[in-house]
């Protein structure tokens, strides 16, 4: 059996010590910052989600506003408030100006209709160089052809129901 | 009200309903514990949307928050079902697979022309 007869293992013993005590400390220090730091992000996400998503959506009425006074139906002006949002944030996207924007709303920029043409446009760009069919043209849809994909098939499906319920 | 003032609560009322729709997005986000990406928000938005329209609980949104309610992606879903339903009215069965894109027809085709455009002109910062 050891003893702990010399200096050496006093001060070896020492050492494991303070070591196992800082490993200790660390891991505290991780579990307290664990639970406050998501915490506080979660919050802040969640105030920029809910500013930027509100402030286009505003933009978005102000438009239907303006069109909708210029004596257009409820319909029409629905569908070129869509087209210019659509516009706005395909090209802001070109310009690389949207990355800034989604990085600040999170999905109060993703959400929006213009997060849908940056969905669209961003992909696209950065896949540029495997061609225009394959880059470019396939590209385009890897997030919305999904949301493509299911909007059209739900809504077929309800359709059908509505349909044999008539 | 005058129109001025209508303008201005309908505003108000766009940044409330579209703001909210949006921090459940991001709520949705960051609380679920596994990874969720955009694209599974959007997803479930278009999905959701389209659910709730056909439920009939959408288009109050609408009637409250305008474009609020129709710029958010779960407001294309609201305008595919609606779409649909319309046009059986007129169409029958074949209304069923026609009216959701017809309804939707200029949002999409600007989607597919504008991001074509814009892909080909611009290049990815950085």
């Amino acid at each position: 059996m050891a003893g702990f007869t010399g200096p050496e293992d006093t001060s070896r013993l020492k050492k494991q010590f303070d070591h196992s005590k800082k490993q200790y400390e660390q891991e505290k220090y991780q579990k307290i910052a664990q639970k406050h730091v998501p915490k506080a992000s979660i919050f802040r996400n969640s105030l920029n989600a809910f500013l930027m998503g509100g402030l286009i959506c505003a933009v978005a009425q102000a438009l239907f506003n303006l069109i909708s006074s210029a004596g257009f139906t409820v319909k029409e002006a629905n569908t070129i408030v869509a087209v210019i949002m659509i516009f706005l944030g395909a090209f802001l996207t070109g310009i690389g100006i949207y990355d800034s924007i989604a990085k600040v709303g999170g999905a109060g920029a993703m959400v929006p209709i213009t997060g849908f043409a940056n969905s669209i446009v961003a992909p696209a760009m950065e896949f540029k160089k495997e061609g225009y069919i394959f880059g470019i043209g396939a590209r385009m849809f890897s997030t919305a052809g999904p949301v493509l994909v299911y909007g059209i098939v739900t809504s077929i499906i309800v359709g059908l129901i509505a349909f044999t319920i008539m | 009200m005058k129109l001025k003032e209508v303008n201005k609560v309908s505003l108000l009322w766009a940044f409330l309903i579209g703001g909210a729709i949006c921090l459940a997005g991001q709520l949705i986000m960051d609380l679920t514990p596994y990874e969720i990406s955009t694209g599974h928000v959007l997803v479930g938005y278009v999905t959701l949307g389209a659910l709730a329209s056909a439920l009939g609980l959408y288009q109050p949104l609408v009637d409250i928050g305008g474009a609020g309610a129709t710029i958010p992606l779960s407001g294309f879903g609201h305008g595919l079902v609606q779409g649909v339903l319309s046009s059986i009215k007129n169409q029958g069965i074949m209304g069923v697979f026609m009216g959701g894109i017809a309804a939707n027809a200029a949002g999409i085709a600007a989607a597919v022309i504008f991001g074509y455009i814009m892909a080909v002109l611009f290049n990815p910062k950085g």
